[in-house]
Formats: C-alpha cells, structure tokens, sequence
C-alpha cells in the first residue's frame, strides 16, 4: 500500500511555506513539504538586495531575511515534515506523488496537493534573438547565482535585455561588483519594472535605458564580442536605419517569468497554454479536485509580499477540503 | 612512432579509429577542440539516411547505404539509441509522384529495400498531420535517427579502450614528411607512419600542410530549430520535401531525444566559423515545413542552432595521395557522413591495406561497450535499481531534463571538461530553461571532479569561459 498524507506541498519557497503555516494554522496536522533544493527559502535565498516585506512585516528586509522568518516558524512546527533535495518526478489526477532523493525513490498519495513550484525566466531561445551561441549569455537570475551564491561575476561588459526588475536589480548588482552596464534595452515603450528600481538601478548610475529598442543579433564565436541594437515601432517591426553596434562579453537575458506547471498538467489540469498557468474560476483551485497552486506557480507576482498573502489563502482551501472529504 | 594517426576527432574519425582498434596497430587521434565531437558532428539532423536522394553510381550513395546497415550493428554493440522510423518524402501532384518514381528507382539501383509508394488513404492513417493537400510519398522504412555526438563519444570510447590514444586540445598546425611523417600540434611533434585527414572543415587545411592543393571546402550552412518536447508526436516519420541540388531539403526530423526538429536550411558561407541562426533562416524554415505539417507552431521552438557541411564538389573524397603516399583524405564529408561514417572505416581501412600496412586482428579486441545510464530513458522499476546501487541517481541536477549528479559525474569520467561536452551527453542544460537553473551545480561538480577553479569553467575551451573571475 502506498503511504498516504493529507497535504502534499512541492516546493519550499515562500509560497510553499506559507501554505504550510497556513494550512497548519488551519487545522491540518499531517504535512509533507518537498522541496529540490538543500535550503528552504527557494529564490529568495539569491535575492540579497532590500526590498522584500514592507507589505507583509511592514519592514525592510533582504530576501534571505524574509525567507528565514518562514523557515524558523515551518522548522518549529513538528506537524510540518520537512524533506529537502526531494525531486518530485510524478504526480497523478489521483494525487499519488513519486518523488527522488539521493539514494531512494519515494511514492506517497495525499489529500491535498499544493502546488508552489514557484517559476523560470524566459530564454533567449524564447525571445528569438539571432546571431551566435557564444558563452556569455546569461538569464538574468542564473547572473544573480553566480554573484550572490557563488561569488563569481559574470562578466566585464554587460547589456541587459529586457527592463523588468530582476534585469534592473541586476544592472545595479554588476554595477556595484565592478563590471560596467553599457544599455538595458526594452523592447517595450514602457518598462515593466517597478518605478523605484528605475531610478534606484539605472538612474543613479547612469546606465541608459533604451526603449522600443531590441537586439537584432549577438555576435562572437567563444564569447559574445558585441551585440547589434536596433530601434522598432509600435508593431515591433525594425526602424530602417537605427542599428547600432554595443560592445560587451555579456547579455543578460530579463525577458519575462514562466510559471512552472509541469506538474499540474501531469496530473491533467487544464491548463491556459499562453500564461503557463492552470485555468480556473477561483483563485489557486484547479480543474482537478484537490490539487491547488499558489504563489508564482499560480501567477506572477512583482512583490514576494503578495505570494504569501496568495499563498496563505491556499493553504487555508487546502484545509477546507481535507475537512470536507472526511 | 605512430603507425597511423587520424587528424580530427568527429565522428568520421572515431569511426575509423574504432574500426581500426581491432587491429594490432599504434593508433592516435589527435583533436584541435578540447573535446571530441565539438564539430560538425555536433550540431546536425542525426538522420541515418537510408541512401536515397543520392545518384546509383556516387561514393557517398553507395558508403551511405552500406553504413545505413553498419550503424544499427554498431548501435547495439556499442549501446546507442537507434531507431528505425522510416522516411516519407512526399509528392503534392502527379508529376512529383514521377519523381517519386525515379527516386524508389536510383535508391533500387543503389541496393536500398522495401521501399513503396503510398497513397493519401495510407497517409491519412500513419501520418495524420501530414498536410491533407499531399497525395502520395515514397516510404523509406529503413531511415532512422540516432544521437549524432553520444555515436562519436562511444565510438572513441570505445576505441580508446581498444588503445586507441586520443589527444583533445591538440591542434595540428603542420606536417612534414621525410620517410615518415612529422606532425606539428599545440601538444608537440608526432611521428607517423600514415596519416588520415579527417578534418572535416578543415580538412584543405590539413591537406594543403601536405602540400595537397586540389581540396577545397566550402561550408554549407544548415540552420536547424527544436520543438518542444511535447510534440514529439506530431509526427511518426521523418517527413522530406523532394530534394532539390544542393540538398535533400528543409525537413520534419525526429530525434533520438524525442523533440521533433525542423530544418536544416542550405546556405553557401564563406567564414567557417560562422554558426549563427538568423531570422530570415526561421521564416524560411517555418514556410517550408508548414507545407509538410501545417500545425507547426514557431511557438513551440526550444532552441536553435546551425551547422556547416564540410562540401568539396559533390562527392566524398576518401582517397591515398598519389604524391604524397600514406596521406589518406576524408574530405568532403558533407551529408550523409554520419550515415556513411562506419562504411567510411571500412573503406580506409581497405585502402590502408591496398597500400601496403600490414595487418593482424587483436586477440584482445573488446567490440563491446555498456550502454549509458540516463534517468530520463529509465521506468520506475530501473529507477529503483540504479539509485539503490548509487545513490547519486536520486540527486537530480537538472530538473527540465532530469537528469541526476550520478550522470554528470559519468560522463566527467568518460571525458566531458566543458559546459557543453555535458550537456551533449546528458541532455543537462537542454531544457525549457536552458540552464538557468542548473548551471552552478554542473559548474561545482566539473569544477571539483576535474580540480579546476570555478571561475575556469568553460562552455566549450578556448576563451568561452563561463564567468570572468571571482568576486574580489
Ligand atoms: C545541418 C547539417 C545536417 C546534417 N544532417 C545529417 C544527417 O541527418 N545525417 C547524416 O548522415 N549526415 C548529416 N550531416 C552531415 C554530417 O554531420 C557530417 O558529414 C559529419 O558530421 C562529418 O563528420 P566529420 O568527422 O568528418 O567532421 P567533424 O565532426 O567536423 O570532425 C572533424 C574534426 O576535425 C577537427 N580538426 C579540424 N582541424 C584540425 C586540426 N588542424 N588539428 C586537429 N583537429 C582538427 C575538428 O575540430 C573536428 O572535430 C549534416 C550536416 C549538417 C551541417
């Protein structure tokens, strides 16, 4: 027989924790938390900047700072088991969940199944740019991995595409670790970014922002050697006559967040194709019974403060619906 | 002293060289990339051509259809991935059928079998996506597809356990021949007694160091784009256009990793570094396969890239020098070289002894090599077995393509030094976030198997280093 939990929660960001508190607080007292990292805290755990909790706490904080208040309440909640490096390869319209560890493969059923897989940048590959496949191209969060976790810097000259805040937040981190920021190029009349990272990222330091611009082409062979930018209208078509050329070793790519939802459509949810997000008339349900989805699984929040609020809600349906079907 | 040393490590060098291996001879490859397979090899369709849309009386029609037959042999002694999913090379009206006609006729001539015309109803069924406006194909049932780098990374693994020496980062910059020949490279001087040029771009080069200078090769460019994995079955056959000149035409592939393909174009370059993807190469690649399979949604692309055919003329050109003796060309080796490589083998190995080496079978020789692992290929059940036996299985690296720390760690130890010598070998890094997510692990662990800095990680050698230094 295949063991059996009333909650099943995949991923252990601030989405995930937040649903589990939530849910514990709610009166569920059986939870499994699986998360593929070593660490909770998920992405927040990179995002060392300040900016994260003035909704929820009312205070500055960092990322991991904001993770870590999570973290301590989900550790000392016995009722909330904790399972890190736990990749969950499977999950059925049944709720039966395989998952691997090192050295053991798991298969339990829940309940309930949380969903708070949290999401991925969009590629270059996405964004069509042409040229070469030089090293040097980045996503904007892989970048912020190397510097924040890793301690290493990407590159000595960068142009960053795409105006959302992770490339803004990052435009500074360069900045601030000695690499030069020669243009952040929107494709956008406006960017998406927040206003206070406009002027706090790129202003301050000067780093210009060029708007419905794009890049045409990535030139190099071992590493990209420069990139050529060019001006487009209101239908993205290219200007005749405004290319120009940037020299740099680095593109950081900052085009946009895709929910993860591999799982979800595993398990048959339906799915809208355009946003990567399951369909559904009511926040965080889903069109199968049971199987929930919060955080930026669920959609793209700018402001962590808004996943835990999204996420908290989750975690009180979950608990709803474990009562219900006893 | 080397009795023979193969100049360029793609997959027409391995081969000969694993073909070559079972002979009691002092064998090297030596390999300018720090990789093998880092050329052409790497970036093209992976069709096993059954050897049709080639004429009856070419070398490389004949090579083709002879390594069609060498290449499944090799894939289960060698264990890669083969499969047999046939070709269907479609005809919209009845004028095209006559050439469908002529085509079955040049492929009968050349020994090619069981192949038929098919008619709308037979389509309907087999390849419902099929542009409903095609009216009959020719079926190729013996056409397959196959990994076009894992085939030269078990062929020279498996030659390298034959004794097979295999130099990367060895660039050979000249040769002299005084009785024997005295091969210049970055790793220092070799000497030999014959050597094989299977340099694929580069092969003029290597040739005209020997003062060879009737070669010449222009790169063909072939831009080729991904789908997602989610299609693979959009369709179960590898669809072709009537061929055309210079190519075979911009076809619906499948891959031996089950996202389906779309490509390759045809462009005469002249830069034989120039691997860039552009956009007019997307629109015409979209317009062409949308008349094969119209659903074909650019959305639905993953990831790109491009290749460049090694062409001199219109043939291969596998020949000794008559005024340079024991220099053996492999030039030319354009399309179907990955088909013909293992037939190649055989036909240098013939010339070798036609020209006076001599010969004796290894007692010891091991045709054998174990299959590769990969998560992604395995059931539960296999699942619970590998990762019982190691617990590194379980550790996944790469969520998009699963694949575990055990694997990395293999195919470290089976050579891999480079960002992209993994992700050739284990899919790592090929998903839908290309990366973004398991770069630094893969990073850490090449950086601690090999003992190397992080910050000296590279994507392929050279100066693709992956960051520029640590944080100061
Ligand atoms: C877009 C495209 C699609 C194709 N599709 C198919 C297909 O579906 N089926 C098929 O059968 N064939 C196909 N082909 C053809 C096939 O890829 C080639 O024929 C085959 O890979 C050639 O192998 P090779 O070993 O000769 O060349 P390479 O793989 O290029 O090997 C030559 C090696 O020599 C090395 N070298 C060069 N100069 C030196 C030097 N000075 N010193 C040391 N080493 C050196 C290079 O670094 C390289 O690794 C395709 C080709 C392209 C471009």
């Amino acid at each position: 027989m295949m063991k059996e939990r009333d909650l099943i929660i995949v991923g252990g960001g601030p989405a995930g924790m937040a649903a589990a508190l939530s849910a514990y607080e709610h009166g569920v007292q059986d939870i499994l938390l699986l998360e593929r990292d070593q660490f909770l805290g998920g992405i927040l755990n990179q995002c060392v900047h300040t900016g994260f909790g003035l909704n929820y706490f009312k205070e500055v904080l960092a990322g991991p700072e904001y993770a870590d208040r999570f973290m301590k309440r989900v550790i000392a909640i016995k009722e909330i088991e904790v399972s890190l490096k736990s990749f969950v390869i499977k999950l059925s319209q049944k709720k039966e969940i395989t998952f691997l560890k090192p050295g053991k493969i798991s298969e339990v059923k829940a309940k309930a199944v949380i969903l708070a897989t949290g999401c991925r940048e969009r590629t270059r590959e996405m964004a069509h740019i042409a040229g070469t496949r030089p090293a040097g191209i980045f996503p904007a969060g892989l970048a912020q991995k190397l510097i924040n976790i890793e301690g290493l810097i990407p590159g000595n000259e960068a142009v960053i595409v795409g105006s959302g805040d992770i490339g803004l937040i990052m435009a500074r981190r360069l900045t601030l670790e000695g690499s030069k920021v020669k243009a952040v190029i929107e494709i956008q009349k406006k960017s998406k970014g927040l206003q206070r990272n406009i002027v706090q990222c790129l202003e301050d330091f000067g780093i210009p922002l060029y708007l419905s611009h794009k890049i045409a082409r990535i030139h190099g062979a071992d590493r990209v050697s420069k990139v050529d930018v060019v001006q487009v209208d209101d239908n993205f078509k290219e200007v005749p006559n405004t290319s120009f050329s940037i020299g740099c070793d680095t593109v950081l790519i900052s085009a946009g967040l895709i929910p993860e939802n591999e799982l979800a459509e595993m398990a048959g949810v339906d799915m809208d194709r355009k946003t990567n997000t399951p369909l559904s008339k009511e926040q965080n349900k889903t069109s199968v019974d049971g199987i929930f989805v919060c955080g930026n699984a669920c959609q793209i929040y700018d402001l962590v403060d808004w996943v835990t609020k999204d996420s908290l809600l989750a975690g009180k349906q979950a608990a709803e619906y474990i009562k219900r079907i006893k | 002293m080397h009795d023979i040393i193969i100049i360029g490590g793609g997959v027409v060098g391995t081969a000969i060289a694993r073909e070559l291996s079972k002979y009691r001879l002092k064998i090297a490859i030596l390999e300018k990339e720090v990789e093998i397979a880092f050329g052409v090899s790497k970036s093209n369709s992976g069709i096993i051509h059954p050897g049709t849309q080639n004429k009856s009386n070419s070398l490389k029609g004949k090579l083709c259809v002879e390594g069609n037959k060498l290449v499944r042999k090799l894939a289960k002694k060698l264990g890669i991935d083969f499969k047999e999913v046939g070709q269907l090379i479609v005809a919209f009206n009845q004028e095209e059928i006559e050439r469908l006609k002529e085509i079955k006729k040049e492929g009968e001539l050349l020994g090619i079998k069981k192949m038929k015309i098919v008619f709308r109803p037979w389509l309907a069924v087999n390849e419902p996506n099929l542009n409903p406006e095609i009216i009959a194909a020719l079926l190729v049932p013996s056409a397959g597809i196959i990994s076009p780098y894992r085939m030269a990374y078990d062929l020279s693994e498996n030659a390298a356990k034959n004794g097979v020496e295999i130099y990367t980062d060895c660039e050979v910059t000249n040769i002299k021949k005084d009785k024997y020949f005295e091969i210049e490279s970055k790793l220092g001087v070799f000497s030999s007694r014959y050597i094989i040029n299977a340099a694929g771009l580069f092969a003029d080069d290597i040739a005209r160091m020997a003062g060879i200078k009737d070669i010449k090769i222009k790169p063909r460019k072939g831009q080729e784009f991904l789908l997602d994995k989610k299609k693979e079955n959009i369709t179960n056959h590898l669809i072709f256009p009537l061929p055309s000149q210079t190519s075979k035409g911009t076809l619906v592939i499948k891959t031996s990793d089950g996202n389906p393909m779309i490509g390759p174009t045809a462009e005469e370059v002249e830069d034989k570094y120039d691997l860039s993807t552009d956009e007019s190469g997307l629109a015409q690649v979209i317009s062409s396969v949308k008349r094969l399979v119209p659903s074909i949604n650019p959305k639905d692309i993953i990831a790109y890239f491009a290749g460049l055919r090694p062409v001199s003329g219109e043939d291969f050109i596998i020949r000794e020098e008559k005024s340079v003796k024991r220099f053996i060309n492999v030039a030319g080796i354009q399309s179907p070289g990955l088909t013909a490589a293992p037939a190649i083998a055989l036909y240098v190995s013939k010339l070798l002894k036609t020209s006076g080496l001599k010969f004796k079978r290894k007692l010891n020789f091991k045709p054998f090599r174990r299959k590769t692992i990969h998560l992604f290929q395995s059931d539960k059940k296999l699942m619970k077995k590998i990762i019982s036996k190691n617990k590194a299985f379980g550790d996944i690296v790469c969520r998009c393509e699963l694949v575990s720390r055990a694997e990395i760690e293999a195919a470290i130890e089976r050579g891999a030094k480079t960002m992209d010598g993994i992700k050739f070998r284990t899919r790592a890094q090929s998903g839908r976030c290309h990366g973004g997510f398991c770069t630094t692990r893969i990073m850490r662990i090449l950086s601690e198997k090999l003992n190397i800095p992080l910050n000296e990680i590279s994507k392929r050698g050279g100066k693709s280093g992956i960051v520029v230094k640590e944080r100061g």
